[in-house]
């Protein structure tokens, strides 16, 4: 049993990732979608926290996010996953409940 | 039953300043009515919506907290409210609002429904549901 976090806002206007990966248990997922995708960055301040919850918890954000905002997917932080549209459906599928975090 | 399911509503946000604490008490009123096993989480900044002595008479808006005294004529037994999101916000359990329900199975004495419990066993409460809205 497992759950998809989906995070929707920018970890630095809000604490909802950080409140996401405190709450997710290890084989969870969490997918950082809209302005939640700023959440995957790498060389940020939370790149390190970030990081290290990734041993536990898979890390994706949507990629079309992600190119909306002309952010490559090379400045990712290492463990972060690019997935489109169909990777987040498949995501959806593949967990038995999705938890969305505003 | 097997086609009841545990739904969990998640409060995240203060009361007044956005819509999403009323809108997600009406939905919780709503759902309590399709005789499903309705369970609500308090943490982050969702804590606040449950503080005593709420009055919003000069804001033009209206003071909801009193509607969740309402919810165990509902049967919503379970209000869950993280320790660590009222410690981090200078505040304890004696700062909320009392909810109480009737317990069917106990000659309908009245139960606290408002359960402190850490962010552990939060956790737990989500990984157990079949159903989470967030608010």
């Amino acid at each position: 049993m497992s759950t998809l976090h989906t995070v929707n806002k920018s970890p630095f206007a809000t604490q909802a990732l950080v409140s996401c990966l405190n709450h997710a248990k290890p084989g969870d997922a969490v997918l950082m979608i809209e302005d939640g995708v700023y959440g995957g960055l790498g060389g940020t301040g939370l790149t390190d926290i970030i990081v290290e919850f990734g041993k536990n918890v898979s890390l994706y954000v949507l990629s079309p996010d992600l190119a909306a905002r002309g952010i490559d997917a090379g400045r990712l932080a290492p463990g972060v996953e690019g997935v489109g549209y169909d990777g987040f459906v498949d995501l959806v599928t593949k967990h038995d409940r999705t938890q969305a975090w505003l | 039953m097997s086609d009841v399911k545990k739904f969990l509503y998640v409060n995240r946000k203060a009361p007044y300043g956005t819509i999403y604490a009323l809108e997600s008490l009406e939905v919780v009123l709503i759902g309590a009515a399709f005789e499903q096993d309705v369970a609500l989480a308090f943490l982050d900044d969702g804590v606040f919506q449950l503080t005593k002595g709420q009055n919003t008479e000069e804001i033009g808006m209206k003071n909801f907290s009193p509607t969740f005294r309402a919810l165990g004529d509902y049967d919503v037994q379970k209000l869950y409210v993280e320790r660590e999101s009222l410690e981090e916000r200078g505040l304890s359990e004696d700062d909320l609002i009392e909810v109480v329900y009737e317990d069917e199975d106990d000659d309908w004495a009245e139960k606290p429904a408002i359960r402190v419990i850490s962010r552990a066993e939060m956790s737990d409460v989500m990984a157990e549901a079949d159903v989470i809205l967030s608010f």
